[in-house]
């Protein structure tokens, strides 16, 4: 190969970097290391976190069963080592798998489009509240206390210079349900989104028609985002809102310490043009069969540069792959029936703790610490290896002693009836 | 190919002067350079548009171009038919695949645009 | 052609909607342990749904086989050499797949005691000082979920240091051949773009650029090696005008895989870059994502870094939350980790010596196809080249054929297209980036196939424009698509019981 460029060696490729821009010497990085060493040095680490405990943590990450074979289609070469599908032809697997995950997120959210997913539910909060800003002509969000709160960090984070001011209201103390007097006192004429979670980072199950209906007398957006995507099988779609935002890694994706997961924006038909990221549509090859193609491109940076809808490129295609496989395991009946089990599970727990709020749930639920601390009962319940729950306090400085706790199809009685114990205790 | 009684502009849009108000289009060298047209996103009626400022973009599947508005004044009437058949912007660009309508509020603008003939020159050139 | 590609079965398959039928299913869910509650009654009525409409009804082996044939229609890197370019498609170890799906790394919760999750923090803290080497900076933070959000990530760093100096400054200069993240993150920062011509030989003009910077610039975005492959040799003096002028100089990663164990940014005058893991650490695309867009800085934006931030605590690692300067969260949780263990599972295979050796061959690669195909196609840039090397499609533009035609035509010789039309500056650019992954082999493949198209372009060039041939989906209807977008299935409506 060398003989053929006409070089003396690889390094001279390299002579014409400048020499001040040229490390000389060697990467501070050990040798390589063979397969089994990396195996054995990770299945080390691993050992150092959690392994074998009940877990009863949700906000936003949730403990679900993976189905095998959704490992098994994910790990296809073809899927796994292929890229974004721009070459049509040859990339038809992704395309029409995009296509299907794309109706099934409308079907489970009541809207007319989803995109091919965002990075996470995350950040496609502030993606929505652009969206909103873009579809209004207006500039101002208002978030409810009851979003997820690094949900609403990284909202400020993204709203700080675009000009996109973010105001927030509150919920009530006994429900735990968004004030709606406080949601009316604040939207004006100014509010392109008001955004809300349901269920909320409580749990509780929000009004989302009430929410709408005081967000669009003011001809604001409504914003409803979830986390807890199971929910969607057995709840009533957010029909009313007219931005969908969530994220799916309750769908086959594992906890990962948090990431890679991948959220989804759906929307109404009349906004098809002010959604961000990747969309997949239907049409014919030259040959008149039925094909898929990545389409609307033009909202993307890769064509309007600084005017583009977003700066996002990558999504998270196959992590999407995996909630599609998931959704066609578990289909029409199977979807109701693994919520239908959340919900119970985590009533069964409920009806054994004292409870914050009064508001209806899921999955989800607030637990009033009564004497010890919710800390002390989490020390506790780590020697029976189970990991309670979440406490609020510190993203709510006024839910003193409260803690936030998730039960899934995974959880089991006999733990449930164990925390239940050492909470009382 | 470009009639005698529009005005043409360095971005390839035209205006024809009907009385105080401007039919305004783009010109079929700018529909054949942009290729299939699949989207036109058209001004609301009532803005009030300025000579030389966008109003507008059109879109084919791999690029968007901006419309910069020929004259300035206020938009009367878009095109609606462009919203259902962008298509028609590629069949019938100096006709009925006009874009908008505007009062004009300087119409000595025009002065400053080109004849058909200066046109063809500059696509000529360009 | 024969070489590569032959006839092969290809099915054709329904979308599962289609094939669902009543009943089916292709689930299991344990026996419930805790007594059922009524939906209606826990959720309040109209709170529940009756049905998902239309929703998926299918076995386990329906769902294997769907996919599967779905699989069949795709190419991937695991099928042969992938050469986008400035997507630096490698092939993707299989060890990091498993390692990634290591028990006590895949089903941790973020909120899990920190003191049963030190396993986790080590591995990020590891990779957090590799690519601080790597890279020649001070700090990294993982958090960015892409490049695109590592871009958005820097440059608010450089908003925010700018701004605790009295002044955020108002526009960002950009190269026209960057990519288009970089303007588009710009503008989510809240500043202006300043487009700046590339010279004749593809780089930034540093006489040009000292004309654009003034007292309003807050930074560059600059691309290096830049997207035609060019190393911008005047770097060093590049990030001293902006220096002077008290901007900053942020760096797209998209092409380190030129770099790695060569040269480090840190070292020729970047204040701040992202990493596209996906790219030069090989984790893998997967038809588009996930992406993990690390950030490096330098010690002067480590105080805005989001947050939070590892921390050392005696001999534990704890998370640092206290961070009054810090631009705050841009994802929630710590980052894409999953993605994390991927990329340090590669840097610790290849170990520091063995990612100097994959960054010279990716370099050798492309100088080989640059060689063998300058004659055959017009070659932009004659500034040597690094991992990547981009034509232009002249010559077969003369007979009608462009770049997207050409790209189609590869198809059918068994190989994904290059990146077409990008960067924007070459006219009918062919972006080829082979990557250190492929062999002479697969190569020679690539660059006799390149050239029996080029000798086809001038004998028939109508079966050029027609390509591909050999794909059981032809030339795809993009125009339809966009006119009348059509974005999810929908049951078409039933026929009438008459017309039966």
């Amino acid at each position: 190969m060398l003989r053929v460029i006409g070089a003396e060696s690889i390094d001279s490729l390299f002579e014409h970097l400048p020499e001040n821009a040229r490390l000389n010497r060697p990467l501070d990085i050990p040798p390589g290391k063979s397969e089994f060493e990396i195996v054995e040095h990770f299945r080390a680490r691993g050992e150092e976190n959690a392994i074998g405990y009940a877990n009863f943590l949700g906000a936003g990450v949730y403990h679900h069963y993976r189905p095998v074979v959704c490992d098994v289609i994910v790990s296809r070469g073809e899927f796994l080592t292929s890229y974004t599908p721009y070459q049509a032809e040859i990339a038809q697997g992704t395309l029409t798998q995009i296509f299907e995950f794309q109706t099934m997120i409308c079907q489970l959210t009541g809207m007319d489009v989803a995109n091919a997913s965002m990075y996470d539910g995350s950040s496609a909060v502030p993606e929505a509240a652009m969206m909103a800003v873009r579809a209004t002509g207006r500039d101002k969000i208002l978030v409810a206390r009851t979003v997820h709160p690094e949900y609403r960090e990284v909202l400020r984070t993204y709203a700080r210079y675009q000009g996109m001011p973010v105001e927030e209201f509150g919920y009530d103390g006994e429900t735990g349900e968004i004030d709606l007097n406080e949601l009316e006192a604040k939207v004006d004429e100014h509010t392109a989104g008001v955004i809300i979670q349901s269920p909320n980072f409580f749990g509780i199950v929000e009004g989302v028609g009430n929410a709408a209906g005081i967000a669009h007398k003011k001809g604001a957006l409504l914003i409803d985002i979830f986390t807890e995507a199971v929910a969607l099988g057995l709840m009533e779609p957010p029909r009313q809102a007219d931005i969908v935002a969530g994220e799916l890694q309750s769908f086959a994706i594992p906890p990962s310490y948090g990431g890679p997961f991948a959220g989804i924006i759906a929307t109404k038909e009349k906004f098809i043009r002010q959604i961000p990221g990747r969309l997949v549509g239907e049409t014919k090859d030259a040959n008149g069969k039925r094909a898929f193609c990545l389409t609307l491109s033009t909202r993307e940076q890769h064509i309007r540069r600084e005017k583009a809808t977003s700066n996002i490129c990558t999504n998270q295609a196959l992590i999407a792959l995996m909630a599609t496989v998931y959704l066609s395991l578990y289909g029409k009946q199977g979807l109701r029936e693994l919520a239908h089990q959340n919900l119970s599970k985590a009533h069964y727990l409920a009806s054994k703790l004292p409870l914050k709020f009064q508001g209806r749930f899921f999955n989800e639920f607030v637990a009033q610490g009564n004497g010890r601390s919710v800390e002390a009962v989490n020390q506790d319940l780590l020697e029976k290896k189970i990991i309670g729950g979440l406490p609020l306090e510190r993203y709510y400085p006024e839910l003193k002693n409260t803690m936030l706790l998730c039960c899934t199809e995974m959880s089991r009685r006999n733990h449930m009836d164990e925390l239940a114990e050492v909470f009382a205790k | 190919m470009y009639p005698e009684n529009f005005h043409y502009t360095k971005e390839h849009e035209w205006v024809r002067v009907d009385a105080e108000v401007g039919v305004i289009g783009i010109t079929d060298h700018a529909q054949k350079e942009l290729g299939d047209i699949v989207y036109v996103d058209l001004p609301k009626v009532g803005t009030v548009a300025e000579q030389g400022k966008t109003l507008g973009s059109v879109e084919s599947v791999k690029a968007v171009s901006d419309i910069y508005s020929p004259v300035s004044g206020e938009v009367v009437e878009i095109n609606e038919l462009l919203a259902s058949a962008p298509e028609k912007l590629n069949e019938d660009p100096h006709g009925g695949a006009w874009l908008v309508k505007i009062k004009l509020s300087a119409p000595d603008e025009i002065k400053q645009l080109m004849s058909a003939s200066d046109y063809q020159k500059y696509i000529g050139a360009e | 052609m024969e070489k590569k590609v032959r006839s092969h079965i290809s099915q054709n398959e329904p979308l599962l909607f289609e094939l669902s039928s009543p009943g089916k299913i292709g689930y299991q869910l344990p026996d419930l342990d805790v007594p059922a509650v009524d939906p209606e009654k826990a959720l309040g009525a109209g709170q529940t749904r009756r049905e998902i409409e239309d929703f998926p009804e299918v076995s386990e082996v329906d769902v294997i086989r769907h996919f599967t044939r779905l699989s069949t229609w795709n190419y991937g890197i695991d099928l042969g050499l992938f050469p986008l370019g400035s997507c630096t498609m490698k092939y993707n170890p299989r060890v990091n797949e498993l390692v990634a799906r290591t028990e006590g790394l895949a089903w941790i919760h973020p909120y899990q005691p920190e003191s049963l999750s030190q396993g986790a923090m080590e591995i990020m803290a590891e990779l957090e000082r590799c690519l601080a080497e790597i890279t020649g900076m001070d700090a990294v933070t993982l958090q960015p979920a892409a490049g695109a959000h590592g871009e958005l990530t820097g440059v608010l760093l450089i908003r925010s240091l700018l701004e605790s100096k009295g002044n955020p400054r108002r526009k960002i200069i950009v190269p026209d051949s960057a990519h288009g993240t970089n303007p588009a993150t710009a503008m989510m920062a809240g500043y202006t773009v300043e487009n700046l011509k590339s010279n004749d030989l593809g780089v930034v003009d540093p006489e040009a650029l000292a004309r654009a910077v003034d007292e309003n610039t807050a930074a560059l975005m600059v691309t290096n090696p830049n997207t035609v492959g060019v190393f911008e040799e005047e770097i060093v003096k590049v990030c001293e005008i902006l220096h002077s002028k008290g901007a900053l100089v942020y760096m797209d990663g998209a092409n380190m895989n030129a770099l790695v164990g060569i040269s480090r940014p840190g070292d020729f005058g970047i204040d701040v870059m992202h990493l596209n893991l996906h790219k030069t650490f090989s984790t893998p695309h997967g038809g588009g994502g996930p992406g993990s867009g690390a950030v490096a800085a330098k010690k002067h934006l480590e105080p805005f870094l989001p947050g939070p931030r590892l921390a050392r605590k005696g001999s534990q690692w704890t998370w640092n939350y206290d961070l009054p300067r810090s631009i705050g969260r841009v994802r929630a949780y710590y980052g894409n980790f999953g993605v994390l263990v991927r990329a340090l599972a590669y840097i610790m295979a290849h170990g520091g010596p063995g990612l100097r050796r994959a960054t010279m061959d990716a370099v050798l690669n492309a100088n080989y196809i640059r060689r063998r195909l300058e004659a055959h196609y017009h070659l932009a840039y004659k500034s040597p080249c690094m991992h990547e090397v981009v034509f232009g499609d002249d010559h077969q533009a003369k007979r009608g054929v462009k770049t997207g035609d050409i790209a189609k035509r590869l198809i059918d010789y068994g190989f994904h297209p290059y990146t077409v039309s990008f960067p924007l500056i070459v006219h009918g650019a062919l972006m080829i980036e082979p990557t250190e992954t492929e062999s002479k082999q697969e190569i020679d493949l690539f660059c006799d196939s390149l050239i029996a198209i080029a000798e086809e372009v001038e004998r028939d060039p109508q079966m050029v424009l027609k390509a591909p041939h050999t794909t059981r989906t032809a030339r795809v209807d993009e125009v339809s698509a966009a006119r009348r977008p059509v974005v999810r299935w929908r049951r078409e409506p039933a026929q009438s019981k008459a017309a039966d």
